[in-house]
């Protein structure tokens, strides 16, 4: 769900970025924070809660809420609202607090 | 240790401001910004600002930072730029600990601080607020306006304040039908110019309606709202359900200032002002000496007001470590004017009776 047209925004989404996400291959752009990238594929949840497991997805979008932590490249509370998408970057669900490595 | 004379602390409006203001002075600045650019929040306020022309008026937003930031390139010798950096600790030796790129840590040791780390967005208590679909506005105004990407289909807007009016706007810009606004306040809180754009484009302003509940199993996929009486009290049988993908909440702001309780600023609740807010005097220095406050961090406001707290924060910050210019009082002055004209109409109201309570 990319904004196509916009009456004052241009949008430079040129390079394609191949990333994994549990296990799957996705598409994103150069540019991208992984969150985004999710969420145009409209993928939602990036995570579960600690203790009741309920679905949770980003809230604040700017790295305040911690809402959108996930495992990335094997490391895990990442903030995936900020960090940017990288080529070939392997993205997780994260199920309560994470491994640290 | 690194050494620094003025460090300011978030490179959004005010912290731009203080950085150049300060360095204008002729004190040397550290400016520390967790994020990958500068320009804080300004980088999706797609619309044009209000306020007054040495605040931009009628210009977009995210316009400003490209010339707040060719202004302070002009001192550029002056001035360090640490992006990518979380100042992360903050304590009674009055040493900063920054965080770089989340895997190194360093100490700073500066003469004085201006913390300009603005504010996070309030939450709404509900049954199921935590599905996945239910975002900050400004969350939304992100992934639209940085990103490009739709948060859904369809739009609930929690909040009929300026910033819940904008996004709703900012929304169908981007495609995206807003299905309704709701505002538990009888009165719509934003601009009337802004809500009666939206209701021509066909956009039902819901007052006195709040969210009783989210619906979904993953992610949201209705939204039960019902009217409240004036005590907010939810009126039984008032219930309207909307098949909504995204519900934005839009509830107001509340300051981020821990680090300046961390360092032991005295911080009062001052409910006008949205929390906890650092007490300090009109040249906006804290109780703690040399160590500043300016824009959401002392109190929410607008862009427009935290430029200015930013310019004078940072005039006074560096005189009161040596850097007094021949027009310091001019200067003070036509900032403090200008703050005064910002916080005159009656949307102000609040702002002054908060900055009654918290006057050093």
């Amino acid at each position: 769900m990319r904004i196509k047209e916009h009456p004052i925004l241009k949008f430079n989404k040129e390079k394609k970025i191949k990333f994994i996400f549990n296990g799957q291959e996705l598409e994103g752009y150069e540019g991208d924070t992984i969150a985004a990238a999710l969420h145009a594929q409209g993928v939602k949840v990036l995570g579960k809660s600690l203790f009741l497991h309920r679905p949770r997805g980003f809230y604040c979008a700017i790295g305040n809420c911690s809402s959108c932590l996930m495992t990335v490249n094997g490391v895990a509370n990442v903030k995936t609202c900020v960090t940017d998408l990288e080529e070939g970057m392997v993205v997780e669900t994260q199920e309560g607090k994470g491994v640290i490595v | 240790m690194k050494q620094a004379e003025i460090v300011v602390i978030g490179g959004g409006p005010a912290g731009l401001c203080a950085a150049m203001s300060a360095a204008k002075s002729g004190a040397g600045v550290l400016i520390i910004d967790r994020n990958k650019s500068l320009g804080g929040q300004l980088v999706k306020q797609t619309h044009m600002f209000f306020g007054s022309e040495k605040q931009y008026a009628s210009t977009r937003g995210i316009d400003i930072p490209e010339i707040l930031l060719k202004e302070l390139a002009k001192y550029k010798d002056k001035v360090e730029i640490k992006t990518n950096s979380t100042a992360v600790g903050f304590y009674e030796d009055g040493v900063i600990t920054v965080l770089e790129k989340e895997d190194k840590y360093y100490k700073v040791e500066p003469k004085a601080v201006v913390v300009a780390t603005g504010a996070y967005e309030k939450f709404l208590s509900f049954p199921n607020n935590d599905l996945p679909g239910i975002y900050g506005a400004g969350a939304v105004q992100t992934l639209m306006n940085v990103h490009g990407v739709k948060p859904g289909n369809r739009v609930l807007m929690v909040g009929a304040g300026n910033i819940g009016l904008i996004v709703s706007y900012q929304l169908m810009q981007a495609g995206v039908k807003v299905a309704a606004i709701l505002d538990a306040a009888p009165k719509i809180g934003g601009y009337l110019v802004h809500a009666s754009k939206i209701r021509r484009m066909g956009v039902p302003i819901l007052t006195s309606h709040t969210v009783k509940e989210a619906i979904g199993k993953d992610f949201l996929e209705k939204a039960v709202v019902c009217k409240v009486d004036e005590k907010f009290n939810p009126i039984p049988g008032t219930e309207i359900t909307f098949d909504v993908d995204v519900m934005c909440i839009s509830v107001g702001l509340t300051p981020l200032n821990e680090l300046l309780a961390m360092r032991g600023c005295r911080m009062k609740y001052v409910p006008q002002l949205s929390g906890l807010v650092p007490v300090r005097d009109e040249n906006y220095e804290t109780t703690v000496e040399n160590i500043f406050v300016a824009g959401d961090a002392s109190g929410v406001e607008e862009a427009s007001a935290a430029m200015v707290e930013g310019y004078l924060a940072g005039l006074c910050a560096a005189a009161k470590i040596g850097y007094k210019p021949d027009d310091f009082y001019e200067r003070r002055k036509d900032y403090m004017n200008q703050l005064n004209n910002l916080r005159s109409g009656p949307a102000a109201r609040h702002i002054l009776a908060g900055l009654d309570q918290i006057r050093r």
